[in-house]
């Protein structure tokens, strides 16, 4: 899937390798898990109130909006949070499913 | 009373130079910040690992980005930091705080807030696609992350942010579809009285609109937001909106970066019962404060963009200046040199806040014309039409009683990308002007916490 990102700078950094939805992905140290979830697809969950996939907005930890989880549950802002080896990841919400609005 | 327990909350220009201010007359103040690294969003540190120098990093704001991280490198071991800490509530004399899943408190006989600011956003039809980020955050991508939000980028709204970003988006080599301006020439020309307070300034933003120019990026001035297209799936397609000459003209993007200057975080202070203001040339409540930064609320003061949004220069001036306040509320001996000239420094400033007001107005209007289908709150994806009808059926005027019915301002942002647009539309179909719908209040958590959240004794 094309990313939604575009590394233009700083790509020679090492890489970090995690997993996202069960599948492995490559990162490069210091992304943040936005970055590394959004360079290579087009976005990090569903909303919980249309059927519009959502990839963030604000990118400093204001609008909750890139809300991923740790496969024990813990939330974690993609924006605000940086990769690391072997993190598992979910992106859809592990806690509860709601009915869509309208 | 030299051991007064002085807390600082926010590590950008205003708060560290709050904190330097502070150490150089012998107090040892608590910084507490919420990102993991000082410099606040503007002067946002790149993670470790990175290698563009300050230039690329920061342009013609270089030196000045240097200068407050080095100042923060020398105070950092000789004060009480405290990063990746949310605080997350406060009652008089303690603040609540959260870091990294754990509840503390902390004790204050002084709190400076110095908590900046976010965009400042109107919403658009289709702003919930994915592909669709506030200015700023178009921006930290660049800045803290070398990435671009998209491989074709729209930059929508108004203010100097709208140019400086789009600027740096083109020279660190992504593709700019357009810059697309709601505020005409005319008024551009109407401020330059105001504006020429600070010529330098003025020059760098006239550069910064040449560059786009020579770039060859498609620059367009007065124009109407209409719609971001595309679908839920796939997000953002492109924008089409209506330019100063009333065609309709649309750009194929699969991003767009939106946003109308800056909103200040009042919310800790509102917390702490500080008196609020309606500012009429920026059409926004932020907190009442003193000239050198005291608020209604004894020993709560407030600084930077966090109290009035006037750019981080001033912020810088004003963290210095609410410092040498409270040294003089705490009787201690202030330099009336230091003083004076972070006065006149912020006078100067005040005229240039106000060109800019005026030279790029918060686009009041366009709440009017939103249609009803047109999403106001993202978080809950409640619309236009929902909230008119809170106004129409259940006759709520007031905002907080209608972020009760419809919901707007209740999501998990809390109002802080929809709550002043939202006002415009209670206010536009109340017809009355938007300070008298009142202004939605702090609540705490002032951020999401985890339930899983522990108490650790402070």
């Amino acid at each position: 899937m094309k990313g939604r990102f575009v590394r233009l700078a700083e790509q020679g950094r090492p890489t970090v390798n995690l997993i996202v939805d069960g599948a492995p992905i490559e990162a490069l140290q210091g992304d943040t898990l936005m970055v590394a979830l959004l360079t290579q697809g087009n976005a990090l969950r569903q909303s919980e109130f249309d059927t519009g996939r959502r990839a963030g907005f604000c990118l400093m930890g204001a609008c909750q909006d890139c809300w991923v989880w740790t496969r024990s549950g813990e939330r974690l802002r993609a924006c605000s949070n940086e990769v690391r080896d072997g993190l598992d990841i979910v992106t859809t919400q592990p806690e509860a499913t709601w009915p869509l609005h309208g | 009373m030299a051991t007064a327990r002085v807390v600082i909350v926010g590590a950008g220009p205003a708060g560290v130079r709050c904190a330097e201010t502070l150490l150089a007359a012998g107090i040892k103040p608590i910084l507490i910040d919420e990102n993991r690294r000082d410099g606040g969003q503007i002067y946002r540190r790149q993670p470790q690992g990175f290698t563009r120098d300050y230039t690329t990093l920061y342009g013609s704001e270089a030196a000045k980005a240097r200068d407050l991280h080095e100042s923060f490198d020398r105070l950092r071991g000789a004060i009480d930091y405290r990063p990746d800490t949310l605080v997350w509530n406060l009652t008089p004399g303690q603040l609540c705080c959260a870091s990294q899943g754990r509840h503390s408190t902390v004790d204050y006989d002084a709190l400076i807030l110095c908590t900046g600011a976010t965009d400042r956003l109107m919403p658009i039809e289709g702003w919930q696609l994915a592909g669709t980020y506030s200015l700023g955050g178009a921006q930290i991508a660049l800045k803290n992350q070398a990435v671009s939000i998209g491989h074709r980028v729209v930059f929508m709204g108004s203010g100097p942010l709208l140019y400086l970003v789009a600027s740096q988006y083109v020279k660190a080599g992504a593709e700019v579809a357009a810059v697309l301006d709601t505020s005409p020439l005319s008024l551009r020309l109407k401020a330059l009285p105001k504006l020429l307070a600070r010529p330098g300034l003025l020059f760098t933003g006239i550069k910064l609109l040449a560059q786009l120019y020579r770039a060859r990026v498609a620059v367009h001035l007065g124009i109407k937001p209409l719609q971001v297209m595309g679908d839920a799936a796939n997000g953002v397609g492109g924008v089409r909106f209506t330019a100063g000459n009333g065609r309709t003209v649309t750009v194929q993007a699969d991003a767009v970066a939106l946003g109308y200057h800056l909103r200040p975080e009042t919310q800790l202070g509102d917390l702490a019962g500080c008196t609020m203001a309606f500012d009429q040339a920026s059409s926004q409540w932020w907190l009442a404060t003193d000239d050198a930064g005291r608020t209604s609320v004894k020993g709560v003061y407030a600084a930077g963009d966090g109290s009035k949004i006037r750019g981080a220069d001033a912020a810088e001036h004003a963290g210095r200046l609410v410092a040498l306040a409270l040294l003089e509320d705490l009787q201690q001996p202030v330099d009336a040199g230091l003083r004076d000239e972070q006065q006149q420094a912020l006078a100067v400033m005040d005229q240039f806040r106000l060109g800019l007001a005026q030279a790029f107005p918060w686009p009041s209007e366009q709440a009017k014309a939103l249609p009803d289908s047109a999403i106001v709150c993202r978080c809950e994806m409640i619309s236009a039409g929902e909230l008119r009808r809170t106004v129409n059926e259940k006759g709520a005027c007031e905002v907080n009683r209608a972020k009760a019915f419809s919901r707007v301002g209740m999501g998990r942002c809390q109002g802080r990308y929809c709550s002043q647009a939202g006002a415009e539309v209670i206010a536009a179909e109340a017809g009355v002007p938007v300070q008298e719908v009142g202004r939605q209040r702090g609540q705490a958590p002032v951020k999401p916490l985890s339930m899983l959240t522990e108490e650790v004794s402070s």
